[in-house]
């Protein structure tokens, strides 16, 4: 297939060469100090679910809004300590420690809750930025109908732009990135919105106020 | 567009104007007129040359078009009754010359161009005063003429000055007639889909006219209703204005 | 050739295929206007992505060759296919090797293209799309009628006919949630069987060698990430030339698209699972599809036409798709886009009456967060297709060509170019026109199909404005 590779390369060389556009000036929206209020109002727009937390509060409003919710299965990076800090008292925590092919069974069927880190928050969109890896992998925020995800209020970024340039991703980026904006959705029986169509039917966002 | 008000423009009546509502033609400089503006109809203008390039028959459009560049030789604005044959001579003269020795002339006469109800508006800043009867109306505005000349408001806001009518908006106001040139017996059936519905939607505002400042328009849209058995009719704008201003 | 024209009174005489786009697009159309209300920001916003596309336009050879250096580099096995039938042969092939006999599918246009699926099958694979759109249309056995809403010519009570009847253990509801939790629970198996994945791209980032995916339901996610294999199949334009040409271009594209800020998952693949790593494809392949398009990007003018990035609000906002449905363009991209790329792609002999299809609006040309001049070029392929020299851009240029059509334009343009001519034939239209019968005028008669006669005017305004001074002195 070289052969074709060849071709097409040949046949858009041979095309006559157009201007290069220069790229016009273009400011995303930034928030000042509205951007928390922002992501809140964004996120909500659209199904997600916002709670304001700090350290020292957030393992147990967690625990309470796994107990609403009837969660006796949730699965989270062991990191989180949340085995230590629920002392029993909330649902078993499943450590993703395996590959997929292991846990595929326990992820599609039995695990109703997923719990991650979001690495930043974008305010303009009301997005989650998560870089899955070994401890918090991909599927962790996509089979669970329930993902509650961590965001420290300090990575909120007023837009995408900014905050990729502030981490400079083009540096270096993971196997895989998502920008997560609420629940699994669907619109397409007559524009009728459904979620959890094939991912969480809920979000909850954990926003760690004081980091 | 001109600081000051010029003394003398050029009308182009265009080829539908011309055969088919010569009252239009005659209404639109009659307006200008009376504005104190000397009025010039060359009579060697013919048609934009639209119809040949939307057709694709660019060399054909071309000849046409020099045609025109040739009919109105003074540095005069030209103003026309139509948003379609002006953006046709806005938008496309440059294009269709483009690489050619005529294309800075075809860019000189683009800048002279006017929609009609535009150069009442915002170069002669006309005041009408309104003398007949109360009356209830409706506006289509041209494809073209919103999304080639920007001609959007300023028929409205002509119409607003007329102290005895009433505008009445309708809905899908922006929405094509189907009229469309030669797309009219090209797709016959999906043509009068469309200009059925924008019949509807016009008789909806209940009014007994449809004032628009395109003929090509007009054509369809009142045809429709003629056949239709529609209520109501239509008319150019410039003869709208001209019978209320003279009551 | 004349196809389009055939099928079209089809559709417009289906009042509940009318209504349900009619619905759907007005819908559509409000909710896009709901997010560019700020004029500024909109001309800004769409001046840099309209700029982020040229570019790579542009600059396409270097940038394919920076893009397959960057995804080998990481690890992604990059494939070239000049023809569809040469895709599907390289998706086959990589599929044989895996030995995978199931294949789960998120939504590609690119491989409704290809026919991936009927091919597979044909090779005894098995392939199920996965987008709940894709998934419907899948099971009533029909191609998509829209490329962002496959299923958008289809109302509730027939997909619920559709799922009583196809998804066992589910009666008859219209209740959406009951339906989608339906699908849910049939194609979650078919995910965790599947052997490979295969989804289509958004963007691809040249600069970093990424894939991006945007989607709202997960099951593009799912089909990237949980089978062992994951295959993508992308047309060579797809491109990004940077990383930061991503903020503007996923602006424009949900917003243009639903009126949505953002979709639920912007999914951004730059490795196979990586050592240590607990999830993901272990393998991933792309297969760059040229199929015309190296043929489009040949001609300075046309080549804008890949600079689309399959919003599909041209055809939200077009007068004649929302009257006649996707199905009525038989190929796979419908509306105004569908209209500019079908005939480069196919050729204008085989739907050379497409560019006609069009009013020229320029609905679509107002809404198009890159710019395309669609109506411009909708006018160029008229010209080429009736262009009689040879070295016309276009499959198929010329083919439409009818002699008596080209010497009437010609007698025309003489009329409307001598001025003599012009007065002689407007004068005698004027006083005779209104006579000549209409069944001797085939386009007369078919005007009058529904409207009434148009009239001559007794004098013309020539005429007239000579009679009242205004001519030249």
């Amino acid at each position: 297939m070289s052969e074709a590779r060849a071709n097409i390369l040949a046949r858009l060389r041979a095309a006559r060469r157009g201007a290069v556009p220069d790229r016009p000036d273009w400011t995303p929206p930034a928030y000042g100090p509205d951007r928390l209020a922002r992501f809140r109002a964004m996120l909500e727009a659209v199904h997600g679910e916002v709670i304001e937390v700090t350290s020292a509060t957030w393992t147990e409003r967690l625990r309470t809004l796994l107990a609403e919710r009837g969660v006796t299965t949730a699965m989270a990076a062991p990191d989180l300590g949340l085995d230590a800090a629920w002392a029993g008292r909330g649902p078993e925590v499943v450590a993703y420690d395996r590959p997929v092919e292991a846990m595929k069974d326990r992820l599609v069927h039995d695990i109703q809750a997923g719990i991650t880190r979001a690495r930043a928050g974008i305010a303009e969109t009301g997005t989650l930025v998560l870089w899955p890896d070994a401890a918090e992998p991909r599927l962790l925020s996509l089979l669970p109908p329930l993902h509650v995800a961590l965001l420290r209020l300090g990575t909120l970024a007023d837009n995408l732009s900014a905050l990729m340039a502030e981490q400079n991703w083009a540096a270096g980026l993971p196997t895989n990135l998502l920008l997560i904006s609420g629940p699994s959705k669907t619109a397409d029986i007559e524009q009728t919105l459904a979620y959890g169509v094939h991912g969480p039917k809920e979000l909850v966002v954990l926003v760690l106020t004081d980091l | 567009m001109p600081a000051d008000r010029p003394r003398t423009v050029y009308f182009f009546g265009t080829c539908v104007i011309d055969l088919f509502y010569p009252g239009a033609g005659l209404a639109g400089m009659e307006l200008l007129k009376r504005q104190g503006v000397r009025v010039v109809f060359p009579p060697e203008q013919s048609c934009c040359g639209q119809p040949a390039r939307n057709s694709g028959y660019f060399d054909e459009a071309r000849a046409v078009a020099l045609r025109q560049m040739r009919a109105f030789p003074e540095d005069w604005p030209i103003v026309v009754p139509s948003g379609s044959c002006a953006g046709m001579m806005k938008t496309h003269y440059p294009d269709l010359f483009d690489g050619r020795p005529q294309h800075d002339q075809a860019r000189a006469f683009a800048a002279r161009v006017f929609e009609l109800t535009d150069f009442l508006v915002n170069v002669l800043d006309v005041r009408l005063d309104d003398r007949g009867p109360p009356l209830a109306v409706t506006w289509h505005g041209s494809c073209h003429s919103m999304r080639e000349m920007g001609v959007v408001d300023q028929p409205k806001a002509l119409l607003r000055q007329l102290a005895n009518v009433t505008l009445v908006e309708n809905p899908r106001e922006k929405e094509c007639c189907g009229f469309g040139g030669t797309f009219s017996v090209r797709q016959p059936e999906i043509s009068a889909a469309m200009v059925a519905d924008k019949v509807a939607a016009l008789e909806e505002t209940r009014t007994a006219r449809v004032v628009s400042g395109d003929c090509g328009c007009l054509m369809n849209i009142t045809g429709a209703m003629a056949r239709s058995g529609s209520p109501m009719g239509g008319q150019h704008i410039a003869e709208f204005l001209l019978e209320r201003i003279d009551g | 050739m004349g196809d389009f024209t055939a099928r079209a009174p089809k559709a417009l005489n289906d009042p509940t295929l009318r209504r349900n786009f009619r619905r759907a697009m007005d819908g559509l159309m409000a909710k896009r206007a709901l997010q560019f209300q700020d004029r500024d920001a909109w001309d800004a916003l769409r001046a840099r992505g309209a700029a982020a596309k040229a570019r790579v336009v542009a600059r396409l050879p270097e940038l394919l060759e920076q893009l397959e250096a960057r995804l080998t580099a990481n690890g992604i096995r990059v494939h070239w296919a000049e023809t569809t039938a040469q895709a599907n042969a390289i998706v086959l092939d990589i599929l044989r090797q895996a030995g995978a006999r199931t294949v789960i599918k998120g939504k590609s246009m690119v491989s409704e293209e290809m026919e991936l699926n009927h091919h597979l099958e044909a090779h005894g694979i098995a392939a199920i799309e996965s987008d709940l759109g894709e998934y419907i249309i899948q099971l009533a056995g029909e191609a998509p009628s829209h490329i962002v809403m496959p299923c958008i010519h289809k109302n509730k009570a027939e997909i619920a006919a559709l799922f009583a009847e196809n998804i066992e253990g589910l009666g008859y509801t219209e209740d959406v949630d009951e339906l989608t939790a339906a699908a849910r629970r049939a194609l979650r198996g078919r995910f965790a069987e599947a052997d490979a994945g295969i989804s289509g791209v958004n963007f691809a980032v040249a600069e970093t060698g990424t894939l991006v995916l945007v989607e709202n339901e997960g099951n593009g996610r799912l089909s990237t990430t949980l089978p062992p294999l994951h295959i993508a199949v992308m047309g060579i334009e797809k491109l990004a030339e940077r990383l930061d040409d991503l903020p503007a271009l996923l602006a424009l594209l949900p917003r243009s698209a639903t009126g949505q800020p953002i979709t639920t998952y912007v999914n951004m693949i730059s490795h196979p699972r990586r050592d240590g790593e607990r999830d993901g494809p272990k393998a991933v392949h792309v297969v760059l599809l040229d199929s015309g398009r190296s043929r489009v990007h040949a001609d300075p003018e046309l080549r804008d036409t890949l600079r689309c990035i399959r919003c599909g609000a041209c055809m939200n906002h077009c007068p004649v798709y929302s009257r006649v449905g996707g199905h009525t363009y038989k190929f796979v991209y419908p509306g105004p886009i569908g209209k500019i790329l079908t005939p480069q792609l196919e050729g204008l002999d085989c739907a050379g009456d497409q560019p006609h299809a069009s009013t020229l609006c320029n609905a679509c040309v107002e809404v198009c967060p890159v710019r395309i001049p669609i109506a411009d070029i909708l006018v160029r392929l008229r010209a080429e297709s009736i262009d009689p020299s040879g070295s016309a851009a276009v499959k198929g240029a010329g083919s439409m060509r009818k002699s008596l059509e080209s010497l009437t334009w010609k007698g025309w343009a003489l009329m409307h170019s001598v001025p003599l001519l012009h007065r002689l034939g407007t004068w005698a239209l004027s006083r005779l026109g209104n006579l000549i019968p209409a069944a001797a005028l085939p386009p007369l008669s078919t005007w009058m199909r529904v409207r009434s006669r148009p009239v001559f005017a007794p004098k013309t305004l020539h005429e007239l404005a000579r009679e009242k001074g205004y001519g030249n002195e």
